[in-house]
């Protein structure tokens, strides 16, 4: 029982490849630099696997698995350890977590290769690692939240990786600006988390919620859902908070993948699927939750309609996976939202990276409009992305059709019918915008100058991740499958213990369930099939028409093209007026005008005093004076007269 | 009636300081000028024995001097900090003052008796003997503030800072002739009886607040602190905004923990002037390219933060609040000696543009210097996020919850200034001319300085239980 025992291992290993890598891989070779970042995180993978091992000899009474290592934060009665957890949950999520990322750091060996902060780049990529790894395990909200922190730091630092374009630091920057707004909310759920149960760790503040009622009305409960919710959305981009993850695509490509597709975005679910609990006694929070995620999916899908930036249009389609997961967790359905979490992992992150090799086979093209016919240069690239596309739009029997099923079933099984309806004209959209991508990208004539580019394959450290990842987004989807299909619903089973089954579950008949299940599941398999003839038929059989779509309906066309006009929204309702606060009227006017002006006005001694000073060339220390008199009387007559 | 040994014990600290203090001055005329930076020795090792003297005197904790004197828990933890940051403060200065070229004997001799008064106003229990800790303390600041005579901008902003805080003191002083007239004693615990609706003593108590306030730089009394944290010397910037500060707020500490009558007339003023305090420094920084002047916004937002653990009054929240001083200072010291280092000779490089590129030019300075932005920022397993997290929960504690949102609000204004810093440094490309400026090596002094401030960063971040346990200590000495 090594790893039960020492659960730390599982985090210093990421953490000394960073340390290792972060001071002395400048100085390294570049095969050491691969041995420690490579090994570090094959390591962790492998002590993923070893965990599972272990955990698989617990009883139920011995979970959730805590070990606590040292107090960390002792004030009065509050009490928050640097303890981590292991159940279920846990165990699935640092499975995906390690290896997904394993992979994408074999990846990046290649696609890195000659980079001029090649170690730094690596020594990040580990940092990242070790805090997405202590979220997961944390057995606490405080240190979650310095997990959460900590990753939105890494990915800062990793979105302005390539910091020579200016728009990726500042990228980098309002990743990390716009997600403390959500951090902000979070924070305050916690607080007042503690403030309710004078415990912040899950065990007593789960323990406690189930003695509650089910609080029908907004009541504490409702208010720690939202704050946490708000904290989620930041995390996980999700509407109005999802503005700076299409940004974030200026970072390297496996970053990404890693990061901004498989691991750290979904960090918002795994914090709503891991306050389960709370969720379900908070019915108003919860039904925010599937609302939210459900405009969130058919939102962002719909901006990826049209978009042209190969990365761009990945990151609406996350933005829009993401929002199916919030979804699912919203009508209860939380082990479902675990379980497109994972499949999304593998094949997202295989897109991702399969974009990578795209660009990295074009030199550095990210045009779609640039690209095409390539299906035969880099086949491999190709038909890796061809069984992602699949997975992610559902076609049956990939991972995708299983676990986006799941979540549409839930949502009309829970009986919200308008959810259901909303999510099935995502699935279309979803479709629609993948297959796109791959006609443009790889069928038709290449619309490139053959002769200046010349188009390669990738590296085989780059295609062997690819492939088994594309193995993965097949065979990911059949742990979960359900009955209906002859699966064993591995996953969910497994789960159940921390997530709650959905109430509305018990309701249905077996008999009934199967064939709305089967209903249901034509339903999508119909809608992916509408959206792959819709692109087919608009890109492959009459290439011209799209752009004449565009021309007659300019207007709408427009709107999405420049996703809704919200990052200008932003800029002039937020961004403007605090500049113009800080520097217009602080900075001009206070520190200037104001002062100055109130020199002029008030206080006549201080003006005499100034007049002096204005010789010893001390500019405004009058007006200093003068701002001190003035407060000095504000001060007194409030504590005077006011206050009694 | 003598005082007795006992009363010399308790006060033990100051007086080795001043003894300490004194014989480098006395010395200073008789070395040969290439002896004189020795001198930061003998500072030094005053500073240690005060720091040593404070760790004996803590097991006799009692009143001294006919009650003037109070050393108890609460004066044990500001000693700690004052001394060490004298010592730090010594420690990183000999290099600095080598390079600017500037007499050593006279800055070790007044910041040792500048810590005295410092210590004097964390240990008084009477309020003319906190003023005379206050003269003490100020004193020697204006004249380290001014220390770098040849410098134009450093002269002004001396002159401003003694000026207007002699206006400050002024403010105080009369508060406490009014408290004197209104309760016929200045003792903070027969002051304490005294009752709150009588004029004399709502007027006393707020020109003492207002005294106060101008030594903490809270608005709307901050108004110096820019110019002159911007013009003095940078190693006296950083024990400007730690250790004089840390001293006025445990003036205003002991009496809103002693004196009933202003604890309850403070509340509003002091919710207040948070929240103005907090925005003020915030918004304001957030358009500064000057490093060194935005460090200077920031200290003037940090005392924000201190302001809500006072408004929220409790005993966790005073806790909170010492907490706060000690990582404050930390960050403090170790961002304006890092900054001091990187200005170069006559502190010209001091603007944002300086610092780009410098994550490649110096990686080690620069992860230190982010180190402590992420603390000021609230960054979690940093000392900063510790006491943020402390002051917030203790203001939660004490139904404060506008107040606390307020602060939330301000720590994400705060994130978008110390972030840029980083940017700069990291994801920005140097200006040519400046590859061919000469690379110092950070001198072993500074580098000290650093190490022991980076440390105690993270050590206070992910261990600072140790620390919580003596500033809850502290602050039960209240009761």
């Amino acid at each position: 029982m090594l790893l039960l025992e020492h659960l730390w291992i599982l985090l210093a290993l990421p953490l000394a490849g960073a340390a290792a890598n972060g001071l002395f891989g400048r100085h390294w070779s570049k095969r050491t630099v691969d041995a420690v970042a490579v090994g570090a995180s094959g390591l962790a993978f492998a002590a993923a696997l070893e965990l599972w091992r272990e955990f698989a000899q617990l009883t139920a009474a011995e979970l959730p698995w805590v070990r606590s290592y040292f107090s960390w934060i002792v004030a009065g009665e509050f009490r928050a350890d640097f303890a981590l957890q292991v159940d279920q949950l846990t165990l699935v999520m640092v499975l995906v977590v390690t290896g997904v990322s394993w992979l994408i750091h074999i990846y990046s060996t290649g696609y890195m290769a000659g980079d001029a902060g090649y170690a730094r780049f690596f020594a990040y990529l580990n940092l990242f690692l070790f805090f997405m790894l202590l979220l997961v395990m944390a057995a606490n909200y405080p240190l979650l939240f310095v997990g959460w922190e900590g990753v939105g730091l890494s990915s800062y630092l990793l979105i302005g990786f390539w910091f020579l374009r200016k728009s990726a630091a500042d990228a980098g920057k309002k990743a990390f600006i716009v997600n403390r707004i959500g951090d902000f909310g979070f924070l305050l759920g916690i607080f007042l988390l503690y403030w309710t149960f004078s415990a912040a760790d899950f065990r007593s503040v789960f323990a406690a919620v189930r003695q509650m009622p089910v609080e029908t009305e907004a009541g504490v409960l409702t208010a720690i859902g939202l704050l946490l919710l708000a904290g989620a959305v930041g995390k996980s981009a999700q509407l109005p908070l999802y503005v700076w993850l299409p940004d974030a695509m200026e970072g390297p490509t496996p970053v990404s993948a890693l990061i901004h597709a498989a691991t750290m975005v979904t960090a918002g679910v795994y914090v709503v699927a891991r306050s389960a609990v709370i969720f379900v006694h908070a019915p108003l929070a919860q039904d925010a939750v599937a609302v939210i995620g459900c405009l969130t999916a058919v939102y962002a899908a719909t901006i990826g309609l049209v978009q042209t930036d190969i990365k761009r249009v990945l990151a609406y389609s996350t933005i829009s996976q993401l929002g199916y997961m919030f979804l699912a967790c919203g009508v209860g359905a939380f082990a479902a939202g675990i379980f497109h979490l994972m499949t999304h992992a593998f094949f997202k992150a295989l897109l991702f990276l399969a974009a990578g090799s795209v660009i990295h086979a074009l030199g550095g093209e990210q045009d779609i409009r640039r690209m095409g016919g390539l299906r035969r240069k880099i086949p491999w690239t190709y038909g890796t992305m061809l069984v992602a596309t699949l997975a992610i739009a559902g076609a049956p029997l990939f991972s995708g059709f299983f676990s986006k099923d799941a979540i549409l079933f839930a949502a009309y099984a829970s009986g919200q019918q308008l959810l259901w309806g909303l999510g099935t004209l995502g699935a279309v959209l979803t479709a629609f915008y993948m297959f796109r991508l791959i006609f443009l990208v790889f069928h038709g004539q290449p619309r490139f100058d053959e002769q200046a580019v010349h188009v390669h394959e990738s590296p085989r450290v780059m295609t062997v991740p690819l492939v088994v990842l594309a193995v993965l987004s097949v065979v990911g989807g059949w742990l979960a499958a359900p009955k209906l299909w002859g699966g064993a619903d591995l996953l969910e089973r497994f789960l159940t213990p921390v997530l709650e089954a959905p109430a509305w579950l018990a309701a249905f008949p077996a008999e009934e369930l199967h064939a709305l299940e089967l209903r249901l599941s034509g339903a999508a398999v119909l809608a992916a099939a509408l959206g792959f003839l819709a692109a087919w038929w608009l890109y492959l059989q009459q290439p011209e028409k799209p752009a004449m779509l565009a021309a007659r309906y300019a207007a709408p066309y427009r709107l999405l093209w420049n996703k809704y006009y919200v990052d200008e929204l932003y800029a002039a309702a937020v961004v403007r007026p605090l500049l113009w606060l800080s520097e217009r009227v602080l900075w001009q006017k206070v520190d200037v005008a104001v002062i100055d002006g109130a020199a002029n006005g008030a206080a006549h001694t201080a003006r005499r005093l100034g007049d002096q000073l204005r010789r010893m060339q001390s500019g405004n220390a009058r007006s200093y004076a003068a701002w001190v008199i003035v407060g000095a009387a504000i001060v007194t007559a409030a504590l005077v007269w006011w206050v009694q | 009636m003598l005082p007795a040994a006992t009363d010399y014990y308790r006060l033990l600290p100051e007086i080795l300081a001043a003894v300490f203090g004194t014989i480098v001055m006395l010395l200073e005329p008789f070395l040969r000028r290439e002896h004189k930076a020795a001198l930061s020795w003998l500072g030094m090792l005053g500073a240690a024995a005060a720091l040593g003297a404070a760790v004996l005197v803590r097991s006799d904790a009692g009143p001294a001097f006919f009650h003037l004197i109070q050393a108890d828990p609460f004066t044990f933890f500001l000693r700690l900090l004052i001394y060490a940051t004298a010592l730090l403060v010594m420690l990183a200065a000999r290099a600095y003052l080598d390079r600017e070229n500037l007499p050593h004997g006279e800055f070790y001799a007044l910041v040792l008796l500048g810590s005295v008064g410092m210590g004097v106003m964390a240990a008084a229990a009477e309020l003319v003997t906190v003023f005379i800790g206050l003269e003490i303390s100020s004193l020697s600041t204006y004249i380290l503030a001014s220390y770098r005579r040849e410098a134009l901008r450093a002269n002004e902003s001396a002159l401003k800072y003694f000026l207007l805080g002699s206006f400050a003191t002024a403010f105080f002083l009369f508060g406490v002739a009014l408290v004197y007239g209104a309760t016929g004693t200045a003792r903070l615990e027969q002051v304490a009886e005294g009752v709150a609706s009588v004029l004399l003593l709502k007027l006393g108590l707020a020109l003492v607040f207002i005294g106060l306030a101008f030594k903490v730089a809270s608005a709307p009394f901050h108004v110096w602190t820019p110019d002159v944290y911007e013009g003095a010397p940078a190693p006296v910037t950083a024990l400007l905004s730690t250790a004089p500060k840390a001293a006025a707020f445990a003036v205003l500490l002991r009496i809103a923990g002693t004196v009933l009558p202003a604890t309850l007339l403070w509340f509003w003023v002091l919710w207040g002037s948070a929240a103005l305090t907090m925005f003020v420094g915030n918004l304001a920084a957030l358009v500064q390219s000057n490093v060194k002047r935005m460090l200077a916004y920031s200290s003037i937002a940090h005392a924000g933060y201190i302001l809500v653990a006072l408004a929220a009054g409790t005993e966790a929240a005073y806790a909170a609040a010492l907490y706060y001083l000690a990582a404050y200072a930390l960050m403090k010291l170790g961002a304006f000696t890092l900054v001091a280092h990187l200005a170069g000779r006559g502190e010209r490089r001091l603007t944002l543009e300086d610092y780009a590129g410098l994550a490649r030019r110096e990686p080690v300075v620069a992860a230190t210097l982010s180190l402590y932005l992420l603390s000021l920022l609230g960054l979690p397993l940093t000392a900063g996020f510790l006491g943020k997290f402390y002051v917030f929960v203790a203001g939660l504690r004490a139904e404060l919850l506008g107040l606390v949102v307020l602060a939330a609000v301000n720590t994400l204004l705060g994130a978008y200034y110390y972030l840029r810093v980083i940017l700069y440094m990291y994801f920005r490309e140097p200006d040519p001319t400046y590859e061919h400026a000469a690379r110092e090596p950070v001198p072993a002094g500074t580098g000290l300085v650093l190490a022991a401030t980076a440390a105690g960063t993270l050590l206070l971040g992910i261990f600072p239980g140790h620390l919580m346990r003596i500033a809850e200590l502290a602050a039960a000495s209240f009761r």
